[in-house]
């Protein structure tokens, strides 16, 4: 099986996480096409390229020499066409590259709905290098940039935007920040710190065309109640979808996205996809048909590295978890957390006097088995709740070891009696306390498996 | 984008980096700072011991009111005038920070300070005899250069202390570090070293230890301080329960980090005066390579000079010679240039730590404690590294944190000093200093410390 030539079509997180555990399996050749830039890149650092924290060369996690060292051949240049007949890419400018597999990581774009002016210059949204660099060259004149769509990348980019002294107006379709995705408290926590920092926040609106100057350039957006709001710059951040034109082309099978089975086979012989351009036709429990985040492009990869090389390897993600930062609270997601809980879960939020800093859990009503957590303005311990989530671990036993969960730095202040205080006063059939502090890391994390078996038993009662 | 900029209805350059224009108060306090600087420069060329000490007392008094208020309303409005929170902007644009025009000519100018120093005291006569009257206050006698350089490394910790407590006050452990890094520098290597030299006793700082302090655990020395009294006994109990059994128990439960960010005062400069260049480190193969090999020749060349120094009476005929030249040469090559010129010196240029990770022989001994017999580790939390690199760039030690976090593995590395940054710029909760047991630090495969227990579940 040796001497394959596999290419790998995206150099972001996926196609070079295949590269490398490809490497450490067999010698195939291996070569890494990548349009956007020479070298892998963490696009997730971009931000703090443009606000001056890390330059371009701070966000490569691997040296420039470490692609040599491992034989991982790179090549720069947009593929044109996938002619999966003879198994080879048309480059622009007419080179090619012949394939013995091929795996597909071109990863995913800004989403588009049709907005009247969405491609005039000074519109974007952020995802590549390339939207950077659009970025970089309207900034300098740009006094007011309106954002559409409330996520993750929305608050980054405003982030940025005030960064550089630009006033920014968000519009957010639904009532409270993020709403579709976070539950009501948690919510209204992101929207307070987005206005904090001086956003001019607009709930309840939406986009509806962007209106451009006599150059083609965005001079102003007009939202869906017929307001007119000057601007230079619109960033367009209501998700994004899966690049799956190429793939499309060649006859491969796609929904939204590129479809793989669970060993992330395409419809094509010879051809994988993974990452933010790929599609689960099964979807594991608990997860989404199309993840787009860093760590599920990273196990991809993994994946299908092995399944290349032989290693039958189906997708079991595990237990869900996510993270992320509004300006400057800090967000931490384990397991199941819906916007609204479902009939059969309860669910639990406290937060602290600022408003600033929270915790929600979700568990079942039944058995008292913990199902998710959302946590605010606090660092918890993946480990833990992983651990928690899996072994269904009763809402009792989890916030009476509640500590063991705290990952925040030393000497900070510790909530948990406050949290345990108010669980108890509205769940008092759940009767917890607090028994881990952190602070006694090793002791505590030792009890907290040790005991395991016998504490599950207790629960409920 | 001329055609850009004049469509639009505004100038363009009076909108974008506006952050970044420094405001009245700012100038106005810069413009206090380098009158202090002027006026201490001044004294270089106008101040002798004839002059009356009631003159220089309130020269000296000015210059450095000027120097320290100009300095902690600048640092204070600063910091205090922005949210909490970790605030990186602009760090790889500015020319002070990002190795540009100012960052050179700051490097050039402390580099040159030292030389002067270390090399052409003379030079430095004025200034020296300006601070006589602070020196007679304190320590009953009149100054010399050590204590001229002593008053500025102290101001230097304490103003820009207050900057960096301002900056990082989102944070209790960098409160608390550097709250006590400071009372440390003013208390055991200003104050008390004063007090011990007006009671006629050895002036020592008490804060540094062999092999910092490379003649602490000389037999010369200490026959020096027990013929001193109870205070020399005083002493000599401190060194050396402080280098046998302190240093290696204290690292035990908590790592190098208890004295090279709690107590050191070269630490305590790096991250006071030094913090907005920590950035500048090499984070590269390549400097890890040379530094292992530099740290631990340093070490080894001052275990060998101490050792032959405790020899030498058995065999004066022999050693004499060569353990005067080596004594001479580590003095002028490792104390001075190495750790006085090009550690602090190119600060602007290599980071704040060039000295306590290519040279420190101590922080050689606490690292190779670290590394190998501590529960101090840094954990990574899980799977939620995404890679951004900012660990990696704040890291003074030039430590690849992001190498380790994005494997999910630990970080256990000697030279770790535990100044908890990487920890604070993660935007994603993935670093935490932890003590913990010795046996669990380490976890290859996902940094979930008890991966064998969840994989059964």
């Amino acid at each position: 099986m040796s001497n394959r030539h596999i290419v790998i079509l995206g150099n972001g997180i996926t196609g070079v996480t295949a590269a490398r555990y490809i490497r450490k399996r067999c010698d195939d050749r291996i070569t890494v096409v990548s349009g956007e830039s020479e070298h892998h890149f963490s696009r997730t650092a971009l931000m703090y390229i443009f606000m001056g924290d890390l330059t371009y060369q701070d966000t490569k996690p691997y040296s420039d020499d470490f692609w040599p060292k491992n034989r991982i051949e790179l090549k720069h240049g947009w593929v044109e066409q996938i002619d999966t007949g003879n198994q080879r890419l048309n480059f622009q400018g007419g080179d090619f590259l012949s394939y013995d597999e091929l795996i597909l990581a071109t990863g995913a774009r800004p989403n588009k709905f049709g907005w009247p002016g969405q491609d005039l210059e000074g519109v974007q949204g952020l995802y590549s290098y390339q939207d950077l660099e659009n970025m970089e060259k309207y900034a300098p004149t740009t006094r007011r940039a309106v954002i559409a769509g409330g996520g993750l990348i929305g608050v980054e980019v405003a982030e940025m935007l005030l960064s550089r002294g630009i006033e920014v107006t968000f519009l957010v379709r639904e009532k409270l920040f993020w709403n579709s995705v976070l539950p009501g408290g948690d919510a209204a926590l992101v929207g307070r710190e987005i206005l904090r920092h001086g956003v001019d926040l607009r709930m309840e609106s939406e986009l509806k065309e962007v209106l451009s100057d006599s150059k083609g350039r965005a001079r102003a957006v007009v939202t869906k109640s017929g307001e007119e709001i000057p601007c230079e710059m619109v960033f367009l951040t209501a998700g994004v979808s899966p690049n799956v034109a190429l793939a499309k082309d060649a006859g491969v099978a796609c929904d939204r996205g590129i479809l793989v089975d669970s060993c992330f086979r395409t419809s094509t012989p010879h051809v994988w996809a993974g990452g933010d351009c790929a599609q689960h036709r099964e979807v594991p429990p608990g997860r989404r048909p199309v993840e787009q985040v860093w760590y599920t492009g990273k196990i991809h990869g993994e994946h299908i590295a092995a399944n290349l090389c032989g290693e039958e390897r189906t997708y079991k993600p595990g237990i869900w978890f996510n993270s992320a930062k509004f300006f400057d609270i800090e967000y931490q997601t384990y397991g199941v957390v819906l916007s609204q809980p479902t009939p059969a879960e309860e669910d639990f939020f406290w937060e602290d006097k600022d408003g600033r800093i929270s915790i929600r859990l979700r568990f079942e009503k039944e058995s008292g088995a913990v199902t998710g957590v959302n946590v605010f303005g606090l660092r918890h311990r993946h480990v833990v709740w992983e651990h928690w989530i899996a072994g269904k671990i009763p809402v009792t036993d989890v916030l009476s070891d509640l500590g063991a969960a705290n990952f925040d730095p030393e000497f900070y202040h510790q909530y948990e009696p406050d949290i345990l205080a108010a669980f108890q006063a509205e769940f008092p059939q759940f009767p917890a306390r607090l028994r881990t502090r952190k602070g006694l890391f090793s002791d505590f994390i030792k009890n907290l498996f040790a005991h395991r078996g016998t504490e599950v038993t207790e629960v409920g009662a | 984008m001329n055609d850009l900029t004049s469509n639009l209805s505004y100038e363009s350059h009076s909108i974008a980096h506006s952050g970044d224009r420094l405001g009245v108060l700012e100038k106005t306090a810069l413009a206090f700072v380098a009158s202090g600087l002027l006026l201490l420069a001044a004294s270089l060329f106008g101040v002798s011991s004839k002059m009356p000490e009631a003159t220089r007392a309130l020269w000296l008094a000015v210059a450095w009111a000027s120097i320290a208020g100009g300095g902690l309303t600048f640092g204070l409005h600063k910091h205090l005038t922005d949210k909490p929170g970790i605030r990186n902007n602009r760090k790889t644009t500015d020319s002070l920070t990002a190795r540009g025009a100012w960052g050179w000519s700051l490097a050039i100018l402390l580099t040159s300070f030292y030389i002067v120093l270390y090399w052409f005291p003379g030079l430095l006569d004025g200034l020296i005899r300006l601070h006589d009257p602070l020196s007679q206050a304190l320590r009953g006698k009149a100054a010399d250069q050590w204590f001229v350089y002593g008053t500025f490394y102290t101001f230097a910790i304490l103003v820009m202390g207050a900057k960096a407590i301002a900056k990082y006050r989102h944070s209790r452990y960098q409160i608390l570090r550097t709250s006590v890094i400071m009372i440390t520098q003013l208390g055991f290597a200003y104050l008390l070293p004063a007090v011990f030299a007006k009671l006629n006793q050895p002036e020592v700082y008490l804060s540094y230890l062999w092999p910092l302090a490379y003649d602490k655990l000389f037999p010369g020395t200490l026959d020096q301080f027990l013929q001193a009294g109870n205070i020399g006994f005083f002493i000599v109990g401190w060194f050396v329960i402080g280098t046998l059994i302190a240093t290696p128990v204290l690292t035990y439960f908590y790592g190098k980090r208890w004295y090279c960010s709690w107590v050191c005062g070269c630490g305590g400069l790096a991250n006071t005066a030094g913090d907005s260049f920590r950035q500048n480190s090499d984070k590269s193969l390549k400097a890890w390579k040379i530094e292992r090999w530099t740290i631990h020749s340093v070490l080894a060349l001052i275990v060998i000079l101490t050792t032959l120094l405790w020899f030498e009476p058995v065999m004066p005929d022999v050693l004499k010679g060569p353990v005067y030249l080596l004594r001479q040469w580590y003095g002028f090559l490792i104390g001075a240039a190495f750790a006085g010129v090009i550690g602090v010196g190119f600060y602007p240029l290599m980071g704040t730590r060039v000295w306590c990770r290519f040279g420190c022989p101590m922080a050689a001994i606490l690292g190779l404690l670290q590394r190998f017999n501590s529960r101090f580790r840094i954990t990574t939390n899980g799977a939620q590294c995404i890679s951004c690199g900012n660990c990696s760039k704040y890291c003074e030690m030039g430590i690849d944190v992001r190498h380790y976090a994005q494997r999910g593995q630990n970080i256990i590395r000697a030279s770790c000093v535990g100044c908890g940054l990487c920890a604070a710029v993660c935007p994603r909760g993935v670093l935490s200093l932890e003590n913990g047991p010795k046996d669990d630090r380490y976890n290859h495969e996902k940094g979930l410390s008890l991966l064998g227990d969840l994989k059964s579940l």
